[in-house]
């Protein structure tokens, strides 16, 4: 099966603070105390905020499609790869998602307007334009995830080229197959890199049947887990 | 009967959407569609051929992808000609009896330009310009520019189709659901640039559905003298068994469609998920109806990559910084390069106030083509306030505005006959509004009614190329003074004369009229507030300038164009807040003051701080004593993890703003600058375009008191070599985030070994590491910015 290509615009994801502070490295110092009552940072990221919140759009295009998955082979229909990363990401799934999404040129501009005016605002809006894509592909991975699981399919981790040995040069292809210049706005540079730079492409895969109970693993995370022979294990 | 004369008195109909026919025929996920014109022609003309039947008077052809970038030459060249062919073939064999017409279709590019992308602006006209060669010579009735999202690619377009052929040409873009393009423009902007370069029709398509586009259309409506299209999709798709079922229906479609004619569209038609029974139900119910006539719309406008700004009832503002006459740090801005300065003094006015930005580079010994069209792109790819081109050179001009993203204003042409010859074909080609001085072979008239009749000149001038009053805005040229007190009635009254008679817009340089005088504001705040009472309609001035924006804000409020004197009170608290004594420092404890600023990161503190000490205090003492053992306290609470690199920049900012009022004043005493510890090249390497890291390495280096050349992103290897060896730099730092660059790094450093086997190399990034470093030759590896400091400390 090849879905259409299908488009879904997000009004604005909740913004978590805290990832806006970790993706500026404020996380893991003894500087944590200190930095709470650090006005002059906190009152930056507001203004930071403020100026770029109003900017931002919050767009998704993606594609359904059926795959065919081995240890070392995955023929995604569109595409054909050897990636063993992406196989193990995709072991058991019958269904394919091909997604991109993105929130825009505003973040571009705010960083490379603030590269020389300040620094520190351009590392700030590094952070937000960061946790605000991470958003929108956490939003979207919950809906398409609702929705396949009506469908008898529980969604796997997504996974993007430049996983693993997954290469980037499957942008290309993901580019091709969801026409992500016209319906998106987003382009490929020499180097595979995406303008707007704020913006994601990636593969989720989907598995019939039920999804395995992590209720046991309070982190849901598989590095923490005990089941060692889980399918899905990461 | 051509597609111009048919438009006059009829609705123009397009065709509908390709792509989704061509899938339902086969075409596979990620085929290239155009190269049916040569697998499948049947296929295409018989859907060519379905738009013609269902009643469209203009078919696109099967080229929308078409371009050098999907395709090489010979088959770029081959699929035009067979798509050409195709549709001509449609036209032949359809029975409809509309007039047919065949567009050019040409798309996106597909990548984006520069400096958000990697395709330079001269590159994108010869992509577009080879296509568009190669569909005229195919004999086309059009070109349709279509679906673009960025208003600069949109240039690069209509300038190749203006350049290579004299077809009509549409330009329709793709307006998200925000209503505007994906890198910013609103439909007035665009209307202002498109309008301006000679576009037969603006418009929209794709993205929405026509109801949901209603908003653009009604912004491009008011906008375009010039008939408007529009294209949109049959609203969202949705899946339904693997296909892709759009959510409005043909009939409800023709209904939006019609309303929207009714609305004034002249030019109707469909794009994605629409199908020739959607044209066809279009054409039905719209068959009665007539076009509503277009209206000249009049407006005197510029535009940047996102906002127009018209010329009206309320007076602009145009920040006239960036210049550098009698300022002697831009002079060695220009000089030294430094687009940074130039990029701060820009951001600084648009903060205060100004609404447009004139920029003016003209020194003696400068490439002022090259200087100027640099510091065009530099500002526009971060403020987006339009600009205005002053130049007195012809060739500096045209390049700076080819280059310009949108409609700028140009400053300047004269009643002198070559000066009207050189500029007005620039005006024509390139859009523009033109700064007119009322001035000519025999100098400046020293009566009112001598410079009306130089404005009545150069208007009957401009009309030959075809430009109207509405595109010149005239300067009554205020001149000082103290040389004849008479000067300022004169220009005032030729300001009035030609707004009243020739019903055109004014503009003054204010500040010329109090040359020679002392407290040069008093008389400069009293002329502007004259100038404004008699119509004058935007000021070249200094936003920085309390005299001057009190004088504006308060016209303005006084004039009825504050609605409750909103923007008056907002001016006037934050100028009473920033001037009040207990934010401006106290000389007593400000020694312990300052150090307290610069630790947390309060910039502006820092800056008035300094100020206040260096009253009482020697400037290398302000440094030894209080700024440095600031930085040393937040630098070592990075490195014990106990500040966060936020914070160390905020600091590292707070001392920079310290830095320059100590630089400022030692200037002013008219004494050389403290000698840094010697020069350092930086530079993000070749095809790697993040340079948040070098920025921040950049600036802390510039606290420690070293003098940085900072090259940029994405910077060759020989001219990172010829900068190193120009300055004889003792060290220099390169820095990649990408794998895929670091190769372009390790090159290099061989070519700096090279031609500068004395420098020295560190490297950062976050790709790398002391291994990486090692293997490509470097000889330090710097895991952050306060590393790269201490080794710069070591060895300087």
């Amino acid at each position: 099966m090849t879905g259409p290509v299908l488009a879904k615009t997000y009004p604005a994801p909740f913004v978590d603070r805290k990832e806006i502070l970790r993706y500026m490295g404020c996380r893991g110092g003894r500087a944590d105390e200190a930095r709470k009552t650090d006005s002059a940072l906190e009152s930056m990221i507001d203004e930071c905020l403020s100026e770029l919140l109003p900017q931002l759009t919050y767009n998704v295009s993606y594609r359904q499609f059926t795959i065919y998955v081995d240890a070392c082979n995955c023929n995604l229909s569109f595409m054909q790869t050897d990636s063993r990363a992406l196989a193990g990401a995709l072991a058991g799934c019958e269904r394919l998602v091909v997604f991109a999404a993105t929130i825009g040129l505003a973040p571009d501009r705010l960083i490379s307007k603030y590269g020389c005016l300040s620094p520190a605002r351009a590392l700030c809006f590094q952070a937000i334009g960061a946790e605000r894509i991470e958003s929108l592909c956490a939003s979207f991975n919950d809906d398409i995830s609702f929705l396949l699981q009506q469908e008898g399919y529980f969604t796997r981790p997504r996974f993007s080229p430049g996983y693993g040995d997954f290469p980037l040069a499957a942008q290309k292809d993901i580019f091709r197959v969801l026409d992500c210049e016209r319906r998106l706005g987003l382009s490929l540079n020499d180097s595979l890199l995406m303008s707007p730079s704020k913006s994601v492409t990636a593969l989720i895969g989907a598995a019939a049947g039920e999804k395995p109970d992590c209720s046991r693993n309070a982190q849901n995370s598989c590095r923490t887990c005990d089941d060692r022979d889980c399918p899905f294990r990461r | 009967m051509t597609v111009l004369e048919y438009m006059k008195d009829h609705i123009l109909y397009l065709d509908g959407g390709m792509g989704t026919l061509l899938q339902e025929a086969g075409l596979e996920p990620g085929e290239l569609p155009e190269r049916w014109n040569i697998t499948h022609p049947e296929v295409v003309q018989q859907f060519n051929r379905a738009y013609f039947d269902a009643g469209s008077n203009v078919v696109n052809t099967n080229t929308f992808g078409a371009n050098g970038l999907k395709f090489g030459d010979e088959e770029l060249a081959a699929i035009i000609k067979a798509a050409v062919a195709n549709a001509r073939a449609a036209r032949a064999a359809s029975t409809g009896k509309q007039e047919k017409f065949i567009a050019l279709d040409v798309g996106p590019c597909g990548k984006l330009l520069r400096p958000y992308g990697d395709l330079d602006f001269e590159e994108a006209v010869k992509l577009f310009s080879r296509v568009i060669s190669l569909g005229a010579a195919e004999g086309v009735d059009l070109v349709m520019i279509e679906t673009m999202n960025d208003s600069y690619e949109t240039k690069a377009a209509l300038l190749a189709a203006r350049e290579s052929c004299d077809l009509p040409v549409f330009v329709s873009n793709a307006y998200g659901q925000d209503g505007k393009l994906m890198t910013g423009a609103s439909p007035a902007a665009m209307v202002a640039m498109l309008e301006g370069m000679g576009a037969s029709a603006i418009g929209a398509n794709c993205s929405l559905g026509p109801a949901q586009l209603a908003g653009v259309v009604d912004e491009l409506l008011a906008c375009a003298s010039v008939p408007v299209l529009l294209k949109p999709n049959a609203g969202l798709p949705r899946e339904e068994n693997g296909r892709a079922v759009y959510d409005i229906a043909p009939a409800d479609f023709a209904r939006q469609m019609e309303e929207m004619i009714s609305r004034g569209v002249r030019i109707a038609g469909g794009c994605c998920g629409t199908t020739p029974e959607y044209i066809s139900q279009l054409v039905a119910r719209t068959a009665s109806a007539r076009p509503l006539p277009l209206q000249e719309k009049n407006r005197t406008c510029v535009s940047s990559y996102t906002h127009a700004v018209c010329f009206g009832e309320k007076p602009l503002l145009i920040g006239e910084r960036i210049n550098p006459t009698g300022k002697k740090r831009f002079k060695q801005a220009l000089l030294d390069n430094d687009m940074d300065y130039i990029l701060q003094e820009g951001v600084r006015q648009q903060e205060t106030g100004a609404q447009l930005l004139d920029v003016n580079v003209g020194l003696p010994d400068i490439d002022e083509s090259a200087v100027l069209t640099e510091a065009v792109l530099q500002l526009q790819a971060v403020i987006d306030l339009p600009l205005q081109i002053d130049t007195a050179d012809p060739q500096a001009m045209e390049s700076a505005l080819r280059r310009y993203n949108g409609k700028a204003l140009i400053n300047s042409v004269n009643g002198k006959e070559e000066s009207m010859r050189a500029v007005f074909p620039l005006v024509k080609k390139y859009g523009g509004l033109v700064v007119a001085l009322t001035l000519d072979e025999n100098g400046i008239p020293a009566t009112a009614a001598g410079r009306l009749a130089i404005a009545r000149r150069i208007l009957s001038v401009a009309a030959e190329y075809g430009l109207s009053h509405k595109d010149i805005v005239f300067d009554t040229l205020a001149m000082t003074i103290s040389a004849d007190n008479r000067a300022a009635l004169a220009t005032l009254d030729a300001l009035e004369a030609i707004k009243k008679e020739l019903g055109c817009h004014t503009l003054l340089g204010v500040s010329n009229i109090s040359f020679g005088l002392p407290d040069r504001e008093a008389i400069n705040s009293a002329f502007f507030a004259m100038a404004l009472e008699r119509g004058l309609s935007a000021a070249i001035m200094n936003p920085f300038s309390s005299a001057m924006m009190k004088t504006y804000k308060s016209f303005c409020a006084l004039k009825g164009l504050d609605e409750n004197c909103s923007e008056y009170i907002a001016y006037a608290s934050a100028f009473l807040q920033s001037s009040s004594p207990q934010n401006a420092a106290s000389a007593g404890e400000s020694s312990s003051a300052l150090k307290r600023a610069v630790c947390k990161g309060l910039k502006e503190q820092a800056a008035r701080e300094t100020e206040a000490l260096l009253a009482s205090v020697a400037p290398l003492d302000i440094i030894q004593n209080e700024i440095i053992p600031a930085l040393d306290v937040v630098g070592k609470g990075f490195e014990d993890k106990t500040v966060y690199l936020p914070q160390l920049l905020m600091s590292a900012e707070a001392a920079k703003a310290s830095f320059a009022v100590i630089k400022d004043a030692v200037l002013k005493q008219g004494r050389a600058g403290e000698s840094g510890a010697g020069a350092i090249v930086i530079a993000t390497v070749r095809g790697d375009i993040h340079d948040i890291g070098k920025n921040i390495v950049k600036l802390l280096l510039e606290n420690y008191g070293f003098t940085v050349i900072d090259l940029g992103k994405d910077i060759a290897p020989e001219k990172i070599a010829a900068a190193v060896t120009e300055h004889h730099a003792p060290l220099a730092g390169l820095s990649a985030l990408m794998t895929t660059t670091v190769p372009a790094m390790a090159e290099t450093i061989s070519l700096l070994r090279e031609q500068a086997p004395w420098c020295r190399i560190v490297v950062g990034g976050a790709v790398l590491n002391e291994d990486y470093a090692k293997k490509i030759g470097a000889d330090k590896y710097a895991k952050d910015a306060m590393d790269t400091v201490r080794y710069a400390k070591e060895l300087l």
